[in-house]
């Protein structure tokens, strides 16, 4: 029980990326102090470089191998060096976007950056967590920084009323998903995840134990907090309103990188951790993913606010993100031994909805990006309206805005489409042809509110016509942003080998 | 009977009589000193049970800080008691049947075989095991990342904190040179064209008017 200090330092490299941002937190804090007028722009760049240096020293101990760390309760795997990374990258981005945002309405002090970095590090102990305990320290950090920032603009109502509402919900999740961990450890005697995957292996489908029940309960709990940090029905009510409130770049923070974590986290409770009740949690994230992807798209339809609009679209996408997740194993509740996990249908569920999941990051960040871009000191374009003959003022932009929506619909030959398409094959693989019809049918309604954005900018007459006036580096990332959709869709097997790779490397069994 | 339990009925006695007094009694100071009681016989049970080192930390933190946050909250704010108290029995209802609910599920957790006390046995350490030092051994060894990792969390707490409540106050009313040198004439003064509603003015009423021009005192400028 001695926690060894390793002198060649190999215990500790595994979790370098963490430690360095831990790190770096502190090493901002107090720079930002004694810089005084500078703290501005210097807490930004500080900010920028350390999510550069964690990018590269998560690239750097990239490899096929898993590591265990911190008496196991540390993990890193293939898995959690790309989630890792795209995580990394998103915030870079959304911060990149927000930048002149937030300096236009006085909201760029240090403390923000501060804020973001803690949450990014609580992203990464999420995705690198091997305990439910640390799991949950991480999630907390991450939340307890979103609460902050949601409610940063303290002297709009709506701004700290979306606080608020996150922060008791959010607690309220937090709660729930505690209670489950503690009924699992109470079953299981256990707080890590690998023992718990050994021990719950003896948890055959039809033992009538008590063990069990205690076990199905936790499931229960441990399913709806992990639904709640997705966002989707039936906890999804704080998606659409935090989503309004918030100041739109860190409406972009919360939209992106906070999906990864919770995939994460999803994948490393009931994939990793209980895949031998997988028939249990299965069939509770059906009606979940089944219920968000109906109610989301019809929701979105009615909305005329673009935030409220996209709110509403994530939570139908976060569905299709749980239909892969529940196709992984077999539905008639067989319960799979070790082999499994080098099956291909196994890789191809879950690297389906990872690609899935990063594809949605991929886009909401260039959705809200283009909220950013139209909108100016003291005006918000938030209204579907404010869209109107984009085309007219900028050509470029409203192709970009155009390869988003066409993406986020679902049709063909952009990021969205393969996305959908890898996931629904995962779905019909596994025998659920009914989730499968109610997807598909709910994509074509939904594709009638991103068709609308698209039809409001090149046939409508622009309500504003004032040009726009964006910093270079926003129009420049942006652009990117916006290609790599486009590119993605045509060339999609590059990221798909990476997400497949991730799962296949990353085994349960030590 | 042991002297055990005797001290145990005593301090259980007092914990359940200020528990219920600290609903029942009228003057929230009252409420929260007896709370505070509650607090120190709980932690005399724990003590009794061998957890000296919960007992210690429940008195330290809960009656030592906590409570004392509370009396200053209490004395503080000034929170009409009376209208609290107003909703009581049209809340009993739900109340009750909550309080009910909770009671009945413990009964169920404790009861059943997994979680029951023979599941549980009583652990009987020897005389000079310090529940102090093995928790100290733990938490800095094989717990030292979960708990490197809290106290973060309390960093993300204090910031957050500070950042969403902090406001700087004015002590003066100064202006800025800088604000000032910036100023343009548009961001003051706005000329509207207007058609004429009176006759042409005199010269002598022409001359007052532009001796009044619209601008506004120089702290007031518009950035």
């Amino acid at each position: 029980m001695n926690f060894v200090v390793p002198e060649t330092g190999q215990y500790l490299s595994p979790a370098a990326g963490e430690i360095f941002v831990a790190l770096a937190v502190l090493v901002i804090m107090l720079a930002t102090v004694f810089a005084r007028r500078a703290a501005r722009g210097l807490a930004y760049f500080l900010t920028q470089l350390t999510l550069l240096v964690t990018a590269l020293i998560t690239i750097s101990t990239l490899d096929s191998n898993t590591h265990f760390t911190f008496s196991d309760m540390f993990v890193s795997d293939p898995l959690s060096g790309l989630l890792k990374l795209v995580v990394v990258f998103a915030v870079m981005v959304a911060l990149l976007y927000g930048r002149g945002y937030l300096a236009d309405r006085k909201l760029d002090r240090p403390e923000y950056y501060l804020l973001v970095l803690l949450m990014t590090l609580g992203m990464m102990v999420m995705i690198t967590a091997n305990h439910m305990l640390v799991l949950y320290v991480g999630l907390e950090m991450m939340s307890l920084a979103l609460y902050v920032l949601i409610a940063f603009d303290r002297d709009s109502v709506r701004s700290t009323e979306a606080g608020m509402k996150y922060f008791v919900l959010g607690a309220l999740a937090s709660g729930l998903l505690l209670y489950g961990m503690s009924m699992v450890y109470g079953a299981t005697g256990s707080l890590d995840l690998t023992i718990i995957a050994n021990k719950t292996s003896a948890f055959a489908i039809d033992s009538p134990s008590t063990d069990r029940t205690v076990l199905l309960f936790g499931i229960v709990f441990i399913v709806a907090g992990i639904a709640f940090k997705f966002g989707v029905v039936p906890f999804h009510m704080w998606v659409p309103d935090v989503y309004q409130g918030a100041p739109t770049a860190v409406t972009l923070l919360i939209a992106t990188a906070p999906k990864l974590a919770a995939f994460a986290m999803a994948v490393r409770l009931l994939v990793w951790g209980l895949p031998h009740l997988a028939f249990h949690w299965q069939s509770m994230l059906m009606f979940v993913a089944a219920a968000s992807i109906i109610l989301g798209n019809l929701a979105a339809l009615v909305q005329h606010d673009l935030k409220r609009m996209l709110a509403y679209s994530g939570i139908s996408h976060m569905g299709f993100v749980l239909l892969g997740l529940l196709s992984g194993f077999a539905h008639d509740g067989v319960v799979f031994n070790e082999p499994i996990y080098s099956h291909r249908w196994f890789s191809l569920a879950f690297s389906g909805a990872l690609f899935y999941a990063i594809s949605y990051v991929l886009m909401s960040l260039a959705a809200f990006g283009m909220i950013v871009l139209l909108s100016r000191a003291g005006f918000e374009a938030v209204r579907i309206d404010d869209f109107k003959g984009l085309n007219r003022r900028s050509p470029w932009f409203a192709a970009m805005m155009m390869f988003v929506m066409f993406s986020m619909a679902g049709i063909p030959f952009f990021v969205g489409f393969f996305a959908k398409f890898i996931v629904l094959q995962a779905v019909l693989e596994a025998g659920h042809l009914w989730l499968a019809v109610v997807a598909i049918v709910m994509s074509v309604i939904g594709a009638f509110y991103y068709l609308r954005i698209v039809k409001l900018m090149y046939f409508d007459e622009p309500v504003d016509a004032s040009p726009l006036r964006a910093p270079a580096e926003l129009r420049v990332m942006l652009s990117v942003n916006g290609l790599a959709v486009a590119v993605l869709g045509i060339a999609p097997q590059a990221l798909l080998t990476l997400c497949e790779h991730a799962f296949r490397a990353s085994s349960l069994y030590r | 009977m042991e002297f055990k339990t005797v001290v145990f009925y005593f301090l259980a006695a007092i914990l359940v009589l200020a528990a219920l007094r600290v609903i029942t009694a009228r003057n929230p100071v009252h409420a929260v000193l007896f709370l505070v009681l509650a607090f120190f016989n709980a932690g005399g049970i724990w003590m009794l049970l061998g957890a000296e080192f919960l007992a210690i930390t429940l008195v330290m933190v809960y009656v030592g800080a906590v409570m004392v946050l509370f009396l200053f909250v209490v004395m503080m704010l000034d929170i009409d008691f009376a209208r609290l108290r107003d909703g009581f029995w049209s809340y009993f209802p739900v109340g009750a049947l909550i309080g009910v609910l909770l009671a009945f599920e413990m009964i169920l957790v404790l009861g059943s075989t997994r979680f029951g006390f023979e599941a549980f046995p009583v652990a009987d350490p020897a005389a000079d095991f310090s529940n102090t030092r093995e928790l100290g051994l733990v938490l800095y060894t094989e717990y030292v990342y979960p708990f490197e990792l809290a106290s973060l969390v309390l960093l993300v707490a204090m910031i957050g904190a500070v950042s969403l409540t902090l406001r700087k106050r004015r002590a003066s009313k100064y202006v800025q040179p800088s604000a000032q040198v910036a100023v343009h004439r548009e961001g003051r003064v706005e000329l509207v064209k207007m058609a004429a509603e009176k006759d042409e003015p005199t010269a002598a009423e022409a001359a007052a008017a532009t001796d009044n021009p619209a601008s506004a005192p120089g702290a007031t400028a518009k950035n």
